[in-house]
């Protein structure tokens, strides 16, 4: 089956800076479960992109396998995307950026695709610092193989047959942040509200740009019991801060209380400001952040929010040294050394 | 008898892994080649870094052969470890150049060969204060016994020395007295020149000498390749080293230092393929190399490279397998894996090139092939070819060759299509339009997936449109037929009802058994293949041929199982040359198995 979006426009519906209005963002018709948190993780990136005015061509949208991977065919239908194998998004990812550093990458994966199969590619990619936005849209579940424990199921927690996980969990934001990750964020994909500045931000972001959110598999594991599931983690999570994402410089007026206020000035001059709620803990500072997710996560909570930033982050290109033009604009004369050249290294050959 | 060794004999050098023997070797080779004769080094070592036998075989030709020949003349034996056997290897009347520092064991002593005693380590003990000068100039010591013993003319590998030092002047000195303790040796105490020995020839013209992978390391920076991935992997690691040190030259804007090139070393194969997968998606011409264990993990890769039609180029460099195998070693081995390497209904386009000048250019043609075609295509060389020195001709570059991207819509093409359809064969030859990201803001975006689409790049599980999809893969696997190198054919017309069928390394060996074959009065028709699919000429040659033999590195007769099963041809009339001991294969070897299985009818005198 193959399925396309009846298109009706809105007349009165807001444009942005570039004239489009927010369905022009939209995808195919999605094919995931009723309710699947996935989805409105794919709504909070269409409004994100909406509303950073992004030229939806100007975006590459990367992804493994699984119900989470299958998304990007949902959100930015003027984009191309590449729904690659299960858990090697981020090797195709790093090629497609090293080709051409002018457009976005926005890549989505799983737990399943970034915990379990590809978690040493979520590894490197992270070492390498890739200038992209990677969601990892996580049930704690194998949604598409029907359910199974993912690496990020909570120990002890219930599977909807009723077994209990006794296995340890692995996680992914503190991993990150562990490895050096540039920007690590976590969120709820029922809390939109903190989702979309933290998408703007992270795509705004020169370097590595994790989000990890908790997205309830409705049809598998949103059952009693499950550390997953959308009661769970509405009754469970604890925001470091509430959020706001200015792109470039623009006047902000902060109506937070000062003494809590922090913000984040990024390389182009766009501005993160945080309400900070959560007490002893630094955005800017690595150690203060793992510590911030690790106690939440000790007292069974779920900190959201953006976790970890480092504004001074220095891109793959930045570090190998690539030249500023995208190497997939390169020509001939700036790629072959020619005849003459060859007749020289031909000369230091005999 | 005695006038037949000059420029014809085998050289073999024993020597302990790590020691410094390497460049010394490499110097001996040198200057040969310098004198004009043909002359072919082969690397025998271990998988090790240090400590272990290596051996370097060193085959001088005045006839031109270039592959391995059986029956050592010489041997420089400096690694007690392998005395024994070393011994062993020398043909009888032959020669066994040794270190007489301390008096050699009864065990080492044979009748039939005559011993060249030489004090290396005393020698240099005695010249030299330094532990590790006195070490490495043991080797310079040898090369100048060897000066002396085989007539090599010293001001060419004086010529090398200034070449190799060059900058680093002070060093020359302390190596012609090296050389000179080794002569003067050999002067005071033995006759001199050998029987077998050397003179100066003009036969090599302007021909160079290089290792096949830094050889397609350079094919890959002239094709304009602007990214590569990899992970080390013995014997292919220097194909992308290659590719680094000519890249670094070229691609650097002397300013700004910034490159023209990117090149990631991955964590793994699985990565450097997707790697390479992304960059070709989005444009950038880009390669990876590895050996067959990479192979082995980059199957479900090539496979979504394949079914999504995504150009991709990689250079497998075949060692001896099965698994880890003999790394060190080489082998033709990977063939059926990399024909169908992935799961499915999936096949590749594989190149068979036998030179560096080959390597230059089929690795060169991969990527206007592999954009063309938009399909992976597979470099297929080996150890012996990557990594030994070759003589061959000097690389040629046309600088009116411009690079062939293939069916790409631009911005203004999009604009003057109603709607593009990714998948849609609108030339008839299986061979559809992509588009690379961020060309145009509405026009020419689709959804790249390894899943079943439709022409429109849709998601689809209908069968129809399945089965149209992989239909329209096999017509444009028909189309590469006659896109893909076209085969070597040796004789225009037939002259005999026996053909000889061979690709790669195998091709020295071959030609040489090809011609003691004709001396023999055996004519016999002969192909080299060059690429895979198969063309009609090749499926002619073995039509028209009641017998064909199929020469090939492996055990399993891989290559023939490919001509059965793309060719349909009689299993019954391709007679297998095989040779999978590790070693390169050899003229003699080929000879023993074709022989053995001709009728005595096939002679035409
Ligand atoms: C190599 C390979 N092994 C197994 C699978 C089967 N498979 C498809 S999706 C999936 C798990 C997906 O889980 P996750 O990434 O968490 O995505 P979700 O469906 O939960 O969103 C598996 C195991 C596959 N496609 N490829
Ligand atoms: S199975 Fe779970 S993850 Fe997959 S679409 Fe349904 S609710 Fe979403
Ligand atoms: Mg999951």
């Amino acid at each position: 089956m193959s399925y396309v979006k009846p298109k009706f426009r809105h007349p009165e519906l807001p444009k942005n800076k570039l004239g489009y209005t927010v369905d022009y963002y939209e995808g195919a018709l999605s094919t995931l479960c009723a309710g699947c948190g996935h989805d409105s993780i794919s709504s909070a990136i269409i409004q994100g992109c909406y509303e950073m005015n992004i030229e939806p061509h100007r975006l590459a949208k990367l992804s493994g396998i699984g119900c989470s991977s299958k998304t990007p065919a949902y959100f930015l239908s003027n984009s191309h995307g590449f729904n690659s194998v299960h858990g090697r998004m981020p090797s195709v990812a790093t090629g497609a950026n090293m080709a051409n550093r002018d457009l976005i990458y926005f890549g989505v994966s799983g737990d399943g695709d970034t915990a379990s199969i590809g978690m040493g590619q979520f590894v490197h990619v992270i070492r390498r610092n890739l200038n992209m936005t990677y969601i990892v849209m996580n049930n704690g579940c194998y949604g598409l193989t029907k359910g199974q424990d993912s690496a990020t199921a909570d120990e002890g927690s219930k599977n909807k047959t009723g077994q209990v996980n006794l296995f340890e969990s692995i996680d992914l934001a503190s991993l990150a942040i562990e490895l050096g990750a540039t920007f690590v964020a976590q969120s709820f994909s029922g809390d939109k509200t903190q989702l979309v500045p933290l998408i703007k931000a992270a795509m705004k972001h020169p370097g590595f740009a994790f989000i990890n959110v908790i997205s309830p598999c409705v049809t598998f594991n949103n059952n009693l019991g499950s550390t997953k599931s959308y009661d769970y983690v509405r009754e469970h999570v604890e925001a470091t801060a509430t959020m706001d994402f200015v792109p470039q410089m623009q006047e902000i007026s902060v109506s937070y209380d000062k003494g809590s206020q922090k913000q984040v000035k990024m390389h182009d001059g766009s501005l993160i400001t945080l309400n900070k709620l959560a007490e002893e803990w630094d955005p800017l500072n690595r150690q203060s952040a793992m510590n911030a997710v690790l106690n939440a996560k000790s007292k069974g909570e779920i900190l959201t929010g953006l976790l970890y930033v480092n504004p001074d982050s220095k891109d793959l290109h930045h570090l190998i040294q690539t030249s500023d033009k995208p190497l997939n604009s390169l020509v001939k004369s700036e790629l072959c050394p020619g005849a003459d050249a060859l007749k020289e290294i031909n000369a230091g050959l005999r | 008898m005695s006038n037949t060794k000059v420029n014809d004999f085998v050289v073999r050098f024993a020597n302990v892994n790590g020691t410094g023997s390497a460049s010394a070797n490499f110097l001996f080779t040198k200057a040969i080649f310098r004198m004009g004769i043909p002359v072919t080094p082969k690397n025998i070592f271990p998988s090790n870094i240090q400590g272990l036998p290596t051996w370097y075989e060193v085959r001088v030709s005045e006839k031109g052969y270039l592959g391995r020949r059986e029956g050592i003349d010489m041997m420089v034996a400096v690694n007690p470890q392998s005395m024994l056997n070393d011994v062993k290897a020398v043909k009888s009347g032959g020669y066994f150049l040794y270190d007489s520092s301390k008096k050699l064991h009864d065990q080492y002593i044979r009748e039939d060969i005559h011993y060249i005693g030489i004090p290396l380590m005393t020698l240099c003990n005695e010249a030299y204060t330094d532990a590790r000068q006195r070490q490495l100039f043991k080797n310079i010591v040898y090369v100048g016994a060897l000066i002396a013993l085989l007539d090599i003319e010293f001001k060419e590998v004086e010529g090398l020395l200034a070449d190799q030092f060059q900058g680093k002047e002070k060093l020359i000195p302390s190596n012609i007295k090296a050389l000179q303790l080794g002569i003067d040796y050999i002067h005071k105490n033995f006759k001199y020149p050998l029987d077998i020995r050397v003179e100066r020839r003009n036969l090599l013209k302007d021909a160079i000498m290089m290792e096949g992978n830094a050889a397609c390391g350079l094919g890959a920076v002239y094709a304009g390749a602007t990214f590569a991935a990899w992970y080390p992997i013995t014997p292919s690691t220097s194909v992308v080293e290659g590719f680094a040190e000519y890249a670094a030259e070229f691609r650097t804007d002397k300013i700004t230092g910034k490159k023209n090139v990117a090149i990631v070393q991955a964590e793994d194969e699985l990565a450097a393929i997707g790697m390479v997968i992304g960059a070709n998606w989005n444009g950038a011409r880009s390669f990876t190399a590895t050996s067959g264990p990479g192979l082995s993990l980059m199957n479900e890769f090539l496979g979504l490279a394949y079914f999504a039609e995504i150009p991709t180029v990689l250079v497998d460099v075949q060692r001896t397998g099965p698994s880890t195998g003999m790394p060190t070693r080489t082998q033709q081995s990977d063939i059926l894996e990399a024909a169908y390497a992935s799961h499915g209904d999936t096949k590749h386009v594989l190149v068979f090139p036998s030179t560096p000048k080959e390597c230059f250019e089929l690795v060169a043609d991969s990527f206007d092939l592999a954009e063309q075609l938009q399909t992976p295509v597979i470099v297929m060389i080996d150890l012996d070819l990557g990594m030994n020195d070759h003589v061959t001709p000097p690389l040629v570059w046309d600088d009116k060759r411009e690079y062939k991207r293939g069916k790409v819509l631009s911005a203004a093409d999009l604009e003057k299509i109603e709607k593009f359809g990714r998948y849609l064969d609108v030339d008839n030859d299986g061979i559809t339009y992509r588009t690379i990201p961020g060309t145009h803001a509405s026009k020419g975006s689709f959804f790249t997936r390894g899943t079943s689409r439709d022409e429109y790049a849709a998601y689809t599980e209908d069968s129809a449109a399945y089965q149209r999809n992989m239909d329209r893969l096999i017509k444009k696997w028909n189309t590469a037929k006659d896109m893909v190198p076209a085969p070597q054919v040796y004789n225009q017309k037939n002259n005999s009802e026996n053909g000889i069928l061979f690709f790669g390394t195998s091709q020295y060996a071959a030609e040489e058994a090809m011609d003691i074959l004709k001396q023999e009065g055996i004519a016999m028709d002969a192909i080299r293949l060059r690429g895979f699919p198969f063309n009609k000429t090749v499926e002619d040659f073995v039509k028209s041929h009641k017998k064909v033999f199929v020469i090939e590195q492996n055990r399993d007769a891989q290559m023939k199982s490919l001509l059965m099963i793309e060719l349909q041809a009689d299993p019954n009339k391709l007679i297998s040359v095989l040779n999978y001991d590790g070693m390169p294969i050899t003229a003699d070897n080929i000879l023993k198995q074709i022989t053995k299985n001709l009728s005595p009818s096939s002679k035409l005198n």
